[in-house]
């Protein structure tokens, strides 16, 4: 059989009004959040705080006002798909550009706090 | 429906409609949401396409016959590569088993009556020859001299060709690409026929899905790529300008992120063919069934992660080549894993020797030897000496050519009389394919030995001690070109003159082969239910 | 499967398929794996947009402090308002509710999304080709970190650029779904149209979420 979605008979799931307007709310306030954080200084934590309430809210609509949350297990496995391959891309493409400056024969076998931190660190 | 008049597709035999003559006139077939009929607008494209390709090729090897250079100026014969680069991997490989067979076979085989989206099929169609146009008419104009491959900062600074023009129609067929791996994603998930659960799929759905995997994942990124290229070249805006802070392999990171995974789309589509191919002439089941469909689904997956190797040599980081090294060897193991389980299913199989079936052995011994010199390839060490040398050339054409273009004969043979409900001449047919492996080998192997002994890849002229295997490689591409031209004439010719072939010529199982032939529009009378494996030939020693 | 009988199918219908929830579902997931392609798409020019900023942070500090915020964050609650009026609107379709409601919030939405479009000409390309921040066309900015901020403000165009593109096809998508409700198209039993270029529209709502911080706040306002 092919698979046919679990969603309920007709429609699919109806999301009521409160909760669209929770979420927009919560949208609202992650906006002006970042936006106040930014006039703080809170050094390398500013982009990371920006991000992390950035991907809040990206959760938050992909969940509520893309259904997600009431979606199958295929929808996610679609979506969670494609950001893993934007992440390969990215990791290792910079797994070369950022570590054009790294010596040639390491002085440990280890790479630690000497490579990696640095180069994470460079992204903030 | 009319069967009033007598077309040239119906024969006495059978008087009965099929999805050829089920309506008339060029509209029917330019407006047309049957995915057959689509296969077959794609079929007569790419094979314009490839005649294309394939004579900047020819004009390339009769250069190549003098070391000095036979035909052109140097600048002229860096625009024969570049355009037989393009034209063959964008507007003929890519496409060519997904959008013609995959097409025509995949709601045959899985059961349904079309794809999940007749109109954008259509529009993939539109979009094809849209960018295919652009291209051959920029190609026309002077083409470039880039090679298919655009590297800034020549193609963005220095190249005076019409990088833009040829770049966009690339870029436009991209799209084609993308919406056909979307279509064929949703279809296979969604209307598969009762009872055709993913394990019962025939294994060239498996691999035309893998393929749809790529397509959707890699396919945007060469969009992106070349859009940042155009603005370059247009803006000078120095993305890619080390005097600016750009950085040139950027270009190529997000290049090969899709042009590796590409050619992973040019030989995937091929293995599912030999899958079939290998099952119906030895008349048995696959071998590990379930590896087979796994280790497609691997290939799409490790594709993505082994891009760089296309860099070890251009400045990438040791640190990026080590990883990337590491990681193609294991792309190796899945094709491996293909190979074996084709030979296990011939052991003690019941073989037969027509057509299709030496287009598949062929396959399996050209793509094993292209195969295993890739892995030359992937070894950081040797690829420092072999990169930029005919060594290259000859890996990639063991696969693309020795691999996906038999795959493609084979399947063409394969399916051909339930495409157009006629015979080929079969003898004719083992003549070609005996003719074309002989001329590939005689192309290509030599090429080895040049690469490995130093000559470059994309030179117009050589040193002359490299004259005799040169010569010898224009040889086998005269005898390759001729081994391909026999077959498209006997294939017309059959199309009016060929014996009518009824559901099932080759007595193959698959869903496919329980429809008349040619199919009708809506494939079947009523959707089947499907309650055997594939290739569900009655086993050794059974009575037949 | 559908309990409706043989036959009677709902407005909307193809053929390829079975029934309409066949039809719901293949909409859906197309529609899904279109939008992992935009992933990819844009994820190009985020992927480059990453290295150079490692590369040359203080470059692209300086750079993104040529943007401002404010039209910046307006944009951004502009966008989400008009996520919350598609949601309602396609909302208003499930329920079953008269095409004038329906149409009404498609209708906010597009203003919404032309006022997004509107802000982002008016307030900010304009000023900036004003101002000489637009590299190959008007660029006379003679700042501190001039090339590395000109890398910057190509990035700043390329990916609001495209951003802009998508929105004004979203535009062009909701102008259609108005058309068709207004002819009759969709009731409570199919409304796909509305409910996939809704997952556009939140797909490209969720593009400037991240585009925001990532062009707008590099390195802080605190300067």
């Amino acid at each position: 059989m092919s698979d046919h979605a679990e969603q309920s008979g007709h429609g699919g799931h109806v999301v009521p009004v409160s909760t669209y307007l929770l979420v927009f709310l919560a949208l609202m306030v992650g906006t002006a959040l970042t936006t106040w954080v930014a006039y703080i200084d809170l050094g390398r934590w500013n982009t990371v705080v920006a991000l992390t309430i950035a991907v809040i809210k990206m959760i938050l609509v992909v969940l509520f006002f893309m259904h997600v949350k009431y979606a199958t297990g295929l929808t996610r496995v679609v979506i969670l798909a494609g950001f893993f391959w934007l992440g390969i891309m990215i990791t290792l493409s910079c797994s070369d550009e950022l570590t054009r400056t790294w010596e040639i024969v390491p002085q440990s076998w280890l790479p630690t706090t000497n490579m990696i931190i640095p180069m994470i660190s460079r992204l903030f | 429906m009319s069967t009033a008049i007598a077309e040239i597709h119906e024969t006495p035999a059978e008087s009965g409609v099929n999805y050829l003559n089920a309506t008339y006139g060029i509209k029917s077939w330019l407006l047309t949401l049957d995915h057959k009929r689509i296969g077959l607008l794609y079929l007569g494209s790419i094979t314009l396409m490839f005649f294309v390709g394939g004579m900047a090729a020819v004009m390339m090897r009769l250069h190549l016959v003098e070391p000095q250079g036979a035909l052109f100026e140097p600048e002229t014969y860096n625009k024969m590569f570049s355009t037989h680069g393009i034209i063959m991997v964008f507007f003929f490989l890519v496409p060519s088993i997904p959008a013609t067979l995959g097409n025509f076979l995949i709601p045959l085989m899985i059961g349904a009556r079309d794809v999940a989206f007749p109109k954008l099929n259509l529009l993939s169609w539109y979009i094809f020859i849209t960018g295919a146009a652009l291209a051959l008419y920029a190609t026309l104009s002077g083409g470039v001299d880039t090679g298919w491959t655009f590297y800034p900062p020549y193609s963005s600074l220095y190249s005076h060709t019409h990088v833009v023009a040829v770049a966009l129609g690339v870029f436009i067929a991209g799209f084609s690409s993308i919406l056909t791996g979307l279509n064929f994603i949703v279809t296979i998930h969604k209307m598969r026929a009762p009872g055709m659960t993913w394990f019962r799929l025939p294994l060239f759905i498996w691999a035309m899905y893998a393929t749809s995997l790529i397509f959707v994942l890699g396919t945007p990124v060469i969009a992106i790529t070349l859009f940042l290229l155009g603005m370059e070249r247009i803006l000078h805006v120095g993305i890619f300008d080390p005097a600016v802070g750009g950085d040139p392999l950027l270009f190529q990171h997000l290049f090969w992120f899709y042009s590796h995974p590409a050619v992973y789309i040019m030989i995937l589509p091929g293995m599912g063919v030999i899958s079939e191919l290998i099952t119906a002439f030895s008349r048995k089941k696959i071998f590990g069934y379930a590896f087979v469909a796994f280790s497609s689904l691997s290939i799409a997956v490790i594709s993505f992660i082994v891009w760089g190797h296309h860099m070890f040599v251009t400045g990438q980081s040791i640190y990026a080549g080590l990883v990337f090294s590491v990681l193609s060897f294991l792309v190796a193991i899945p094709s491996a894993v293909k190979v074996f389980n084709w030979t296990a299913t011939l052991y003690k199989g019941s073989i037969s020797y027509e057509a299709p079936m030496l287009y598949a052995l062929g396959f399996i011994g050209l793509f094993t030897i292209g195969g295993l010199t890739g892995l030359f390839l992937a070894a950081l060490a040797t690829d420092v000496h072999l990169n930029g040398t005919y060594f290259i050339v000859a890996h990639f054409h063991y696969v693309m050519v020795g691999g996906a273009v038999m795959a493609y004969m084979g399947g063409l043979h394969f399916w051909w009389p339930k495409i157009t409900g006629r015979l080929y001449p079969d003898l004719w047919a083992r003549i070609a394919a005996a003719i074309i492996f002989i001329g590939f080998n005689l192309t290509f192997f030599p090429q080895f030995v040049l690469g490995y002994l130093g000559m470059p890849r994309r030179y117009a002229i050589y040193p002359s001690e490299f004259q005799v295997l040169n010569v010898m490689s224009s040889a086998g591409a005269s005898i390759l070109g001729i081994g391909y031209l026999i077959p498209l004439i006997y294939f017309i010719w059959s199309m009016r003159y060929g014996p009518p072939a009824g559901p099932n010529p080759w007595g193959a199982k698959g869903l496919e082969w329980t429809t008349q032939s040619p199919p009708l529009t809506e494939n079947f009378p009523t959707i089947p239910i499907v309650t055997e494996d594939a290739y569900n030939y009655p086993s050794e020693g059974a009575h037949v | 499967m559908s309990d409706l009988a043989h036959g009677a199918h709902p407005q909307g219908f193809a053929h390829q398929f079975e029934d309409i929830e066949q039809q719901r579902d293949a909409g859906r997931l197309g529609m899904w794996v279109f939008l992992v392609t935009e992933i990819l798409f844009f994820g190009g020019m985020f992927t480059s947009y990453t290295i150079y900023r490692a590369l040359h942070l203080e470059s692209f500090i300086q750079g993104s402090h040529q943007l401002v915020v404010k039209y910046g964050a307006t944009n951004t609650a502009v966008l989400i308002l008009s996520s919350l009026t598609m949601a309602l609107a396609i909302r208003a379709a499930q329920t079953g509710k008269k095409k004038g409601t329906i149409i009404f919030w498609l209708i906010l939405t597009m203003i919404l999304g032309a006022t997004f479009i509107g802000i982002k000409l008016r307030f900010e390309w304009f000023r900036d080709y004003q101002e000489g921040l637009i590299p190959g066309v008007q660029w006379f900015y003679n700042g501190p970190h001039a090339p590395g901020v000109r890398m910057f403000m190509c990035f700043y165009f390329f990916m609001t650029g495209l951003h802009a593109i998508h929105m004004v096809v979203g535009l062009g998508l909701l102008t259609v779904l108005v058309v068709m409700t207004a002819r009759n198209k969709f009731s409570s039993e199919y409304y796909t149209p509305l409910e996939v270029s809704g997952l556009y529209w939140h797909f490209v709502d969720i593009v400037w979420i991240f585009l925001f911080p990532l062009l707008y706040l590099i390195g802080g306002r605190y300067q």
